[in-house]
Order: C-alpha cells, then structure tokens, then sequence
C-alpha cells in the first residue's frame, strides 16, 4: 500500500507566494509515431511487431469494419433490434488488445469489439450475440453488443456506463493477490469518465496500487454531447495525476503507437504494480448506436475532416509501403470477411430462440422455489395463448 | 462455546472463514488496523495481513464495484458499509452489476463470492442517517441474497454461509444488539440455512413475522399477550431474500391470525410482500386481515425516535387487533 508516498498534510512545503495553478496547468501532447498518410515520423521506431501480427491486426480492422458496417444495415433492416458500431476506433481496440496478454483480463464498454475479435472471438459467436439465438453465451439476456466470453478472458459487457471501472480495480487486486504476472485493461469513454465510478476506480488503484490498465477512448462524443461540453481542461490523461497515477496520451489512431503505449503501461502494472491511465484520442465516425443520427448534432464537414484521419486507410498504407500486403489482396480479404459476415448473419438468424426454461436459470446459481414456480406458472400460461408467444411456444409441450 | 456479543460473532465468523480460505478478504473504510467503527474486524489486519484487511477509501460505489471485480476475479470478499444509510452511493453497483452478473453473462462470470455487511436499524439515537432499514430496496432485486440475524449465534453461522455462499449475500447487522445481544456462540466453524426461517416461539393463537432485531421486540410483545392468555407463534425470517414462505404459510394455517412486525416505514416495506403472499396462499385459514407493524412513514426521526418505532407495545395492539378483529 501506498500510504507512505502520499501527502502528509503536516509535511507540506510552505510558501509566502499565492500561487494559483492553472486549471490547464498540464498540456499533453499526444504520442504518434505514424502520420496520417501512413508514413513513419522521422528519426521514429516502430514497436517490433512482425509480419504476422501485423496482418492480423489489419484482418480484424477490416473484419470489424465490415462487420460494423454491415450489421448497421441489418439493423436499419429491421433484422436485429440494436447495434453499436465502433467504426473509426478499430485501432484503439485492436492495438490495445495486440500489446497485452491473453491471460489478462479485458473490461470493456460495449465499442471494442475488436479487442474481442482480436482474442477470438468466431464470427459466430458475434452473430449468435446479435441475433439473441439460443447459442449465443449470453443466453440471449442482453441487447446486442453486449459480448462476454470466459473463455477469452474477456468480461462481459454492461450498459450502466463505468461501472466496470472500479471492478477492474478489483479484479486486479485479486491477480496481484493470486501472484500471477497478469493485468486487467479497463475500457470506457471520455463521457463514461464524468461518471462517479470513473473516480472511485481510479483512486482505489493508485491508493492500492494494482496492475491494472485504465483505456479510455476519447472519441469526442456522448451521444450527441461533445467532449467541450462535458469536461473542462485538458481531457481525461490529466486527472491521472491527481490521483497520483501515471499517464498517457497517445493517438488512438495509430495503431503503432497504441500498441507501445499499451505495452509499456502493461510493464508498468505487472512489474511494478503502476495503474496506468492511457487516453486514446479517436473519432466516432458512426453514430452511438442505430438509434442516433449524427446530422442533428454535427455537420458533414466534421466527419468528412476527421474521416481523413481514420485508422485503418493510415495503417494500410504502412502495410503496402512496407510489402507486408498488396492493395489487391487487402481488397480480396476485405471481400472473404463481407461473405463471411453475410453467411453467419444468415446462419444466425435461422437459430431458435432460447428455451423459455433459460428465463429462470443463471439468477442464482440454482432457481429458487419461488422462480421454478413462476416458470410453471407461465409455462401452463403460454399453453394457453401460443399464438402469442410464437418465440419460445414450440418448446412449451 | 464462548460467550459473545454480536460483534463478537460476527468477528469470529471473518476470523474463522479466513484461516479457513485464503481468498476471503474483508475490506472498508476503517475497516483495517482500527477494525472497524464498531469493531467487527478487530485484529484481523494483525492477524492475517494488509493484503487481506484493509482499509479503503471514502467511496462506497467504490468499495462494491471493487469487491464485484474482486469477485469475479474468483476471491471471497467480505465488504463492509459502514452504516447501511449510506449505502445508496452503491446502489447501482449492487443492483445493475452485483446481483445481475451471473444472468447476463449466461454464467460465463458470476460475483457469488461476494458478501457485503453493513449495520441496519434504529434504536442507538441515530437520527435519519445512522437508523433506516434498507433491505425492501434490495428485496426488490432478483440476484441478490438478503440475510438479517437476530442474535450472535445466528450471527456466526449465517454470516458463514453468506460468505461461502455461491451467490452475492447482502448481510444486515442489527446494529442496536452488537453489544446488547449476548449469547453461547461455539469457536468452531458451523453454518445456518439461507432460505430458511425458524420457529423461535411455537403457539397456536397468532403467527408473527419478524427478522433481525425486531424479533426481540416481538418476543416482548408476546410476553403481554401471553398474560392475556394468548398464545404467539414468533417466526424470524432469517432471510428476507429468498424468503421461507412454506414455514410462515404453514404457521398460519394453523393459527389463522398473522401480524408483521417490521422497523422500517410503513409503505413497501418488506412485511407488504410477507402479507401479500400470505393472504394469496391462506386466504380461507385466516380469521382476520395480515397487520403491520411498522414505522411511521418518515425519515428515522431523533427526538421522537420512540414514537417513531414499531416498538413491543404497538406489536403488541397489532396482536390484540387481529384477535379482536
């Protein structure tokens, strides 16, 4: 514990001068090694990441890309009831996700997706999620997007915003309790830091001093609330002090740098028991969900501005500068993924709905009396009106 | 056997399941080297290390959502609120995230390691803030499990179980009986059944529900009506979450009279659901309507913290109502 290092009010320096410090005190810059056209900054080294890696995070880019693009329209289709796209963040969530372990645990919010990807995660399961079906993990509890494996070490996910925040504190303390060389990387949004939660788990593990990896993805809107009307300052990587924590801020849309920082931050928790804060500055090129359109919030010129400085175009251009890949077989895999997609999404939806005995279990570990009766109650129920449970009334006998 | 209060209990219950396991911790404010404002943990920092009883910071929210990862991590974390009216900064963390973990994950995580204590209840001049009886807020919440003792030996051997329990337990101590409740308590590890509410006086006369601390003040009740020549059968809940309703529903079968006797506001307190139930499963064995018990609908006042609670004399009327009826 850290209670040494902390300021002893009775040891503070004095000072005769009134000093006021400037609410803007901290101005960080943010930590780039690949411009926007794809070239490296000059006198600049790349984090050493192999060929094979490196197309594997280029393939899940364009898979979630594709993914992201295509369920959007499935949704507008009216063939699944919800999306969350995390179009023009791919590189935050895939470069993150590259540069830890797969024995650490990931928290997530609900756009990073490619993380999950990147782990994993089959297409199938993503489409079994989606469509609710009965061989989606969840068990078709929560609305698409709200991914979770065990598996893959990945948590599963929750609306309430920042929630997971603080329990990652927790879940890291139970990993440096357990002695085992691994961290937990928390992720949430520049909106989900106003949250209450956002401070409770940040200041817990600097005080407790845990390996934990706080991601924030600052993607300049809440829904339709920009970032200049939720925080005053210099962003999120600031507060860390305050907290006495370390900082980052790095160019969300490099997915070199992302993976550096993200490696040296997973240094800092595992070997020295340092909680990181690392804000990513991206672009919500998409709205928050199907159930938005941007155009009542921001205009076209933003988006086509910062559309320019989106992550994937930038580290294609690195990939076939480098020979690692060709501008035909980049198009070819982004094809295979579009099939793919098309194909599992019509598996999925072919898929029943889970058995209507599913509702009770997973409250506790086993239903209570209480529950089976209720369950018995709506069943004789559903008998009695199947036309208007078409969903589960076929397994009702 | 050794005679303890009920913190006593309680501490011993934390003491024995962490020499017993490893993975329980027990965290809070104040909750390390000092042991607690009450003293529940006292030594236990000494006794098994900082790592596993400790101090947290002044953040509620914090201490649950912290104790859900700890959790889900796969520990058994024991977190104490220090009073349960200030548990309400937690609420989302209990309600959205706790209780809900194991089902909207389709099992792939669960939080059942997690226990969190807190101190309810009025009667020590706490006025709004150091008396309320939250656990209707939380009875409304499927996932949890809600456990309130009555004396040090239920104490122990509930608070055993609600630690090694393989769902969440939101435990509630009877904070007006920590030291006031005396009792034999056995040293040794032992448990008491969650679910399961027990027969604390048989009677044939009137049923009457109670849990925690109230079921003393029921006892004192009885004791009048027994010199009426009544004859009350007391059933303690134990768990208010899930609830014993074939132990009360039996009861009143054969009693025919059933009167809720409960510390909290009147309006949608947990005694509205006991008498719900009760009147759907045993409508044609009652004589008289359910009766409640209760506080006022106000805020826990102070000066009139007396005239406020559903004290033995007015279960005791409660009783003589339902009899009258």
């Amino acid at each position: 514990m850290a209670t040494q290092m902390a300021k002893d009010p009775q040891k503070t320096a004095v000072t005769t001068e009134l000093q006021v410090i400037s609410g803007n005190a901290l101005d960080i810059p943010m930590y780039q090694l690949l411009k926007e056209d794809g070239t490296v900054h000059k006198g600049v080294k790349l984090p050493e990441i192999g060929k094979e890696l490196a197309l594997k995070m280029f393939s899940t880019m364009q898979f979630i890309r594709i993914l992201d693009e295509r369920m959007i329209a499935a949704q507008r289709q009216g063939r699944i009831s919800f999306y969350l796209s995390s179009l023009g963040e791919e590189a935050a969530a895939i470069g993150s996700a590259a540069a830890l372990k797969f024995e650490d645990m990931i928290m997530g919010q609900y756009r990073e997706q490619g993380a999950l990807a990147f782990r994993g995660f089959t297409i199938d399961q993503f489409m079994n999620q989606l469509f609710s079906n009965e061989l989606d993990l969840g068990k078709g509890r929560q609305m698409p997007v709200h991914y979770g494996c065990a598996d893959l070490n990945f948590m599963t996910i929750s609306s309430p915003l920042g929630t997971q925040i603080p329990q990652a504190t927790g879940y890291a303390y139970g990993q440096k309790q357990s002695g085992e060389k691994t961290c937990t990387l928390c992720y949430f949004g520049e909106g989900a830091a106003s949250e209450g939660d956002f401070h409770a788990g940040l200041n817990m593990a600097a005080v407790f001093k845990v390996p934990v990896i706080f991601f924030c993805r600052n993607n300049g809107y809440a829904i339709s609330t920009p970032a200049n009307e939720q925080f005053a300052g210099d962003g999120i990587a600031p507060r860390a002090v305050g907290y006495g924590m370390k900082a980052i801020r790095v160019d969300g849309n490099d997915i070199f740098a992302v993976y550096q920082a993200v490696q040296e931050a997973r240094r800092l928790a595992v070997e020295e028991n340092e909680p990181v804060l690392i804000e990513a500055m991206s672009y919500r090129m998409a709205g928050h969900s199907t159930s938005d359109d941007p155009s009542g919030y921001r205009s076209k010129e933003e988006e086509e501005a910062r559309r320019k400085r989106e992550p994937m175009i930038r580290f294609r251009n690195w990939l076939v500068k480098q020979g690692w890949i060709s501008e035909e077989e980049a198009d070819a895999q982004m094809q295979q993924h579009k099939e793919e997609v098309l194909a599992a999404l019509k598996r999925a939806e072919t898929v029943a709905a889970p058995h209507v005995d599913e509702i009770i279990v997973d409250v506790y570990d086993e239903p209570t009396q209480a529950l089976k009766d209720q369950l018995e109650a709506l069943k004789a129920h559903i008998r009695q009106y199947p036309d208007a449970y078409p969903a589960t009334s076929g397994g009702v006998k | 056997m050794a005679k303890m209060n009920l913190l006593q209990a309680i501490n011993s219950a934390l003491d024995v399941a962490m020499a017993k396991n490893d993975k329980v911790s027990v965290f809070g404010e104040d909750v390390g080297h000092f042991g607690g404002v009450f003293r529940a943990t006292s030594g236990l920092q000494q006794k098994y290390g900082r790592s596993r009883c400790f101090n947290t910071p002044l953040v509620e929210q914090g201490i649950i959502g912290f104790a859900n990862g700890l959790a889900a991590q796969g520990s058994f974390p024991v977190a104490e609120i220090q009073f349960g009216d200030y548990i309400f900064p937690a609420f989302d963390q209990i309600v959205n995230e706790t209780a809900k973990f194991r089902y909207r994950s389709g099992n792939e995580f669960n939080v059942g390691g997690l226990t969190i204590r807190t101190p309810y209840g009025g009667g020590i001049h706490g006025g709004h803030y150091h008396s309320q009886s939250p656990e209707a807020y939380f009875a409304h919440t499927p996932g949890l499990k809600i456990v309130v003792p009555r004396n040090p030996y239920q104490a122990k051997g509930l608070l055993l179980s609600a630690i090694f329990d393989p769902n969440p337990v939101l435990f509630l101590e009877p904070k007006r009986l920590y030291r006031a409740a005396v009792g034999e308590v056995p040293e040794e590890e032992y448990t008491l059944p969650i679910g399961k509410a027990e027969v604390v006086q048989e009677g044939t006369d009137i049923t009457v529900v109670g849990w925690g601390a109230q079921v003393e003040v029921i006892e004192r009740a009885a004791e009048l009506a027994k010199k009426d020549g009544v004859s009350v059968e007391i059933i303690d809940l134990r768990s208010i979450l899930p609830w014993d309703v074939d132990t009360v529903a039996q009861s009143v079968m054969k009693t025919g009279r059933m009167v809720v006797s409960q510390e909290a506001p009147h309006t949608m307190a947990f005694g509205s659901e006991v008498a719900a139930t009760i009147q759907e499963k045993c409508f044609l064995y009652l004589e008289s309507p359910v009766m409640r018990a209760s506080g006022l609908d106000t805020p826990y006042p102070l000066a009139h913290e007396k005239e406020y609670f559903s004290d033995h004399l007015k279960t005791y009327e409660m009783i003589k109502r339902s009899l009258n009826y």
